[in-house]
């Protein structure tokens, strides 16, 4: 399965964290750290993956994606492909941008809900359950029109419209 | 209070509003969200639901990606996951899955809210409590929803039913009597046409059967369908590693399989899916010769790709095969020496672990050169990987791929040369490992002792402290076998060794006592015997004959510090102690033989103990050791203090003596001889390796309280610091403090030093600028092993590579070694399959004390009436299910144990935890079962398998009670 998700940008900063174990956050922002410190070392052109076992323990994996100014970081065990999720990667990068149009890191700097949301939709408890970025996304806009619906009557709070209503 | 809240609601930052000015903060990250987290800890407790959830989106944010603790506000997460917006509500389940762990008290609260929504006819709701499930579930939740998840199994929506399947996952892991129900529904999915639905089912077996591979045997035709009908890529990826898990079990399996993985390896373009068909061939159908060529054909289309990717790999694969096909790495040998200087670190990882493995006794030795020498090109951290994997290639199982210690020995030497070396806590135990075990090895241990201890340059690198104070030890602990004890007390009393911690000063004092005893005691048996030295044999006339040519070349051979190396028994008294009997002439031409150069050298640094080569030795040490107690160090304070209170003793004597000139036999009577043979005798008895366990062994006395609660003591020492960490067995104490030698002490030393030295070591020095460092040493001890740092070592890698290549064909041809000229010497071993003390890192086991219960649940229903209890619903369905549970396991077993009786019967262990009538009940079905069965596989051994599976699932969508009994058809399919 998939023990973590992660997403931080080439100076180190977290842009999203998603951990399928729960670990108290001073031990995500260890991780986070400790990550960071091995992929700021490695040189372009090499392998996507790092040995992550003396961090998230035995049987722990690690493959990492550069975009631009962002690391997309995977870390799972030994019941999954090391190349499948080389392409799960690329699934999600290509969901946010077909939700961002030409995702740059703002886009997830400022849309932290969104991004959860769609990887919601692609990994469930450390599970991979969609693989299509069109799936994805007509989830994701359903759940923006749901959202949309139940804050409609809140652009006038809700004591305001209880008094219009009377 | 409405004014307020449309107020709150106005003014309230928004999550953006909050990312937007930590962009722009003036005031530092720190300061900056502590104000936020001010700020959100009042509006979380607004009425507004509005304001609410904002604040509680705000710190969920804080605590994901800046790492805020937000279990204070579990209670208001609970409070914006109960509201009836959508909007709030996703934030409110988000929060929890953040934040929720099993510790949380407010799980209680949920379980009715996480009901309700499970039940929603809104699938983004279900799917909002599904998701968190997966991540929170604890016994009670999983325990108190599984109807629910249950009912999800069979929705008709696929968005929902694919989550429900992925959720079973945890609730299996966290309520395992969800089996019972669940479990029948869960293998229903597998025929699922929806592919989604079809790759969370299979995800879900993958995971359960990576923890317990046997409960799952039974399900194998399922698999195999999906193994030779699927086309989704992921979802054979998964079913392979299933696979790869159950066929070692059952080799009836492997050979269905082999086929269809190969023809995949074959067609398929994915390249993750045709390298996870060639990682199961290796792992899991090695044993079919065919299918394993193929892998290794695939395999090297990926050691030569152009995607580094690919090419690391390759090489794991290749390193998953090395056990049990070492010709497949052999037959790659090229791309794995090419790979040692890739660019890419992993690679280079993978690679060296490979040639580690290729490595036999035959060629260990040029292996070993080959990679001494790219690690001393290489960065730091490639540098001690590669000294890593050689230390632990060569210690491993008591040194068995080492015949000739002397090489290893100074190879050992030679790591600690290098200047990235980090490894000197391992080389420190090695060194005196071998020492203890190797009794052959000594002589070549003290000698590369004493090249490290020679040299100044190395007591300023920290990483080598650990080797000096094993080389250290070894100089005095072996000191007899020692060319020159002179030389070695002068590296030991060198003034940078001030430089030193503490803690390794002590093992030098130590070893500088145990020289100088050996030393004293030597001149004391040497002026003793002096007729006895008449009384000498041919090599004594050799000895003599060495001296004479030694005296025509340097003038001031009285006190050129050599160590007249006598085979006479009464001369060297350790000697005795490790050649009982009589150390006669053949004996120490036996010697002589064995080491070759080395002894003759020995013999050619023959001198005689002077006596005033022994006076200034103790003179230097008194010179040295006095500033030393006043050391802040105790270790180092009392060690000193005693060796100067025994030179004082002694030195009294020694000059009274000097009085009376070479007067022999008086000098035997005094008191300094006798003080001599006492200390001797101490040191005589040889150390040797301890076994783990033999503390154990000690009983325990009958006073003794162990357990007593040592609380006190802590108070009582206080500020005292602890030992930092073991050194070696039978090194001494170790205290951290700082070294506290004075500067001026230092000068001193440097200045004074020389002049009490004798006149030969002065011009020696000046000879060579440096302190105590001989140049001879390339004459005495002719090297036969190129130094690490040779210039001409550092020739063009590709050299050096074909050179490895060229290597590693040799154990190809598995040439014998015919070059070797010696015996293995004995390691000793103790008996009691004793582990070394060498700390060899091993990947830990790993846990899987999971597996147990699952497989309990699995293949035994029968585990606990316990079910009943925490189920709510309707009884007589409940044990229906059960029921059929139960005759599903049954049948199975019963198949698996007609088919092997060899098989431990799995139940029986089991069964005693039943209730007496329902175990009766069973046995009485189990017994017709077998009949059954027996004509079943009659009936069945005509059919195809896969017709079989066919039919079986026509008969499964006519009634679906009739499944279970149906379930268990691999014995069939097996055969």
């Amino acid at each position: 399965m998939i023990k973590a998700v992660l997403v931080m940008n080439t100076q180190g900063k977290p842009r999203l964290a998603k951990f399928y174990e729960f670990q108290p956050v001073e031990q995500q922002q260890e991780a986070i750290r400790n990550v960071f410190s091995v992929l700021c070392t490695r040189p372009e052109h090499v392998s996507n993956f790092v040995d992550a076992e003396s961090f998230f323990g035995p049987d722990s994996r690690l493959v990492y994606k550069h975009f631009a100014t962002l690391y997309f970081v995977f870390i799972f065990d030994s019941s999954e492909n090391e190349l499948a999720m080389l392409d799960l990667i690329q699934v999600f990068v290509e969901t946010l941008d077909k939700c961002f149009r030409n995702v740059c890191e703002l886009d997830i700097v400022f849309n932290y809900s969104k991004m959860h949301t769609i990887l919601d939709e692609i990994i469930l408890g450390g599970q991979v359950l969609e693989t299509s970025s069109t799936e994805v996304m007509r989830a994701i806009e359903e759940i923006a029109r749901l959202d949309a619906a139940s804050n409609a009557i809140n652009l006038v709070p809700k004591s305001v419209s209880g008094w219009r209503s009377r | 209070m409405a004014g307020s809240s449309i107020m709150e609601n106005l003014f309230q930052h928004s999550l953006e509003d909050l990312i937007k000015a930590m962009r722009l903060q003036l005031i530092g990250e720190t300061t900056f969200i502590s104000k936020a987290v001010e700020e959100i800890r009042r509006e979380i407790k607004s009425t507004d639901q509005q304001t609410k959830s904002t604040a509680l989106q705000k710190l969920s944010y804080l605590s994901a990606v800046h790492g805020v603790d937000m279990s204070w506000a579990s209670f208001q997460v609970v409070e914006v996951m109960s509201s009836s917006k959508f909007a709030h509500k996703r934030i409110g389940y988000h929060a929890a899955s953040q934040s929720f762990n099993d510790d949380t008290p407010v799980l209680l609260l949920i379980t009715n809210q996480l009901r309700k929504d499970l039940s929603s006819t809104n699938e983004f709701e279900v799917s909002l409590a599904l998701n968190l499930l997966s991540q929170i579930a604890t016994l009670d939740l999983a325990r108190d929803l599984t109807p629910e998840v249950f009912k999800l199994l069979s929705t008709t929506k696929v968005f929902v039913r694919k989550k429900a399947i992925a959720v079973v996952l945890r609730v299996f892991d966290k309520y395992p009597d969800a089996v019972r129900v669940c479990f029948k529904r869960l293998v229903e999915n597998l025929e699922s046409s929806e592919p989604l639905v079809v790759t969370a089912v299979i995800g879900v077996f993958c995971e359960l059967a990576a923890k317990d591979p046997r409960s799952y045997l039974p399900l194998a035709p399922e698999f195999y369908r999906i193994l030779v009908d699927s086309k989704n890529n992921w979802v054979l990826i998964k079913v392979l590693k299933v696979f790869a898990k159950l066929a070692p079990l059952e080799h009836r399996l492997g050979k269905r399989i082999v086929e269809p993985v190969c023809d995949h390896i074959r067609r398929s373009g994915a390249k993750s899916l045709v390298f996870e068909c060639v990682r199961t061939v290796l792992t899991s159908l090695s044993d079919y010769e065919s299918a394993v060529k193929l892998a290794v054909e695939k395999v090297r289309e990926l050691l030569v790709d152009q995607d580094p990717n690919l090419r690391y790999l390759g090489l794991q694969a290749l390193s998953v095969a090395a056990p049990k096909h070492l010709w497949a790495v052999l037959e790659n040998k090229e791309a794995v020496v090419k790979s040692l200087s890739d660019d890419d670190l992993n690679i280079r990882i993978e690679s060296l672990r490979l040639l580690m493995a290729m490595v036999s006794e035959s060629h260990v030795a040029d292996i070993s050169r080959v990679l001494l020498n790219y690690a001393l090109k290489s960065d730091p951290g490639f540098c001690n990987e590669i000294l890593d994997s050689i230390l632990r290639t060569c210690s491993r199982n008591f040194y068995e791929i080492v015949v000739d210690f002397d090489w290893y020995v100074s190879l050992l030497g030679e790591m600690a040369t290098i200047p990235n070396c980090q490894k000197g806590e391992e080389i420190e135990t090695q060194l005196v490992d071998i020492g203890m075990r190797v009794k052959d090895a000594r002589m070549e241990l003290v000698r590369v002792g004493r090249d490290l201890l020679i040299d100044p340059a190395l007591l300023g690198n920290v990483h080598l402290h650990r080797i000096l104070c094993a080389a250290a030890w070894v100089a005095g602990e072996y000191v007899e076998v020692a060319s020159n004890p002179f030389e070695l007390m002068d590296a030991l009393l060198q003034p940078r060794t001030s430089l030193l911690p503490p803690s390794i000063r002590a093992v030098y004092i130590n070893s500088v006592l145990k020289i100088l005893i050996f030393c004293l005691d030597c001149y004391l048996l040497q002026s003793d015997g002096s007729g006895s030295l008449y009384s000498v044999n041919l090599e004594g006339g050799q000895s003599e004959l060495f001296s004479a040519k030694n005296d025509t070349e340097a003038t001031e051979l009285a006190t050129c510090g050599g160590l007249n190396y006598e085979q006479d028994v009464g001369f060297n008294p350790r000697n005795t102690a490790d050649y009982s009997g009589d150390l006669s002439v053949e004996n120490g031409i036996d010697r002589a033989a064995t080491h070759g150069k080395t002894f003759t050298s020995t013999l050619l640094a023959k001198k005689n103990f002077m006596h005033e080569s022994i006076v200034s030795l103790l003179n230097r040490i008194e010179l040295i050791f006095g500033p030393l107690i006043t050391n802040q160090d105790v270790e180092v304070l009392e060690r000193s203090q005693n060796i100067l209170s025994l030179v004082q003793l002694i030195k009294e004597e020694i000059i009274d003596n000097s009085v009376l000139s070479v007067d022999t036999i008086e000098k035997k009577d005094t008191r300094v001889s006798a003080i001599i043979n006492f200390m001797r005798d101490a040191f005589t008895t040889e150390l040797g390796p301890v076994s783990v366990s033999a503390q154990g062994r000690v009983a325990v006395p009958d006073a003794l309280v162990l357990k007593e609660n040592l609380d006190e003591l802590q108070a009582i020492c206080g500020d005292t610091e602890l030992p930092s960490s073991s050194s070696f067995a039978t090194g001494g104490p170790h205290c951290t403090t700082t070294s506290d030698a004075s500067s001026s002490n230092l000068l001193k030393n440097e200045e004074s030093g020389p002049l009490n030295e004798s006149t030969s070591l002065i011009e020696h020095r000046k000879r060579h600028g440096l302190y105590y460092l001989p140049s001879e040493k390339s004459e005495i001890f002719p090297d036969e092993y190129p130094r690490a740092n040779d210039p001409k070592s550092n020739s063009n890698i590709n050299d050096e590579a074909a050179e490895l290549v060229k290597l590693t064909e040799q154990s190809l041809l598995l040439k014998k070694r015919t070059t070797q000229t010696k015996p293995r010497p004995v390691v000793v071993k103790l008996d009691d399959g004793d582990l070394t003390p060498i700390s060899v890192k091993r990947p830990e086991p790993r846990d899987d004390s999971l597996s147990g219960a699952i497989k309990d649940v699995l293949l035994g229903s029968e585990t606990g009436p316990s079910v009943s209890r925490s189920y709510p619903s309707g009884k007589s369905s409940r044990k229906q299910k059960e029921k059929k549970k139960l005759s599903t396991n049954d049948r199975s077993e019963m198949k698996e144990n007609a088919v092997d009786s060899e098989k431990p019967d799995l139940e029986s262990p089991n069964s005693s935890s039943k209730n007496h009538g329902h175990s009766k009940e069973r046995k009485h079905r189990g017994k017709e079962k077998i009949v059954e069965s027996e004509d079943h596989d009659h009936n069945e051994k005509k059919k195809s398998g896969h017709r079989h599976g066919r039919r079986k699932t026509h008969q499964r969508a006519k009634s679906p009670l009739n499944v279970a009994s149906q379930t268990p058809v691999i014995p069939d399919f097996l055969l």
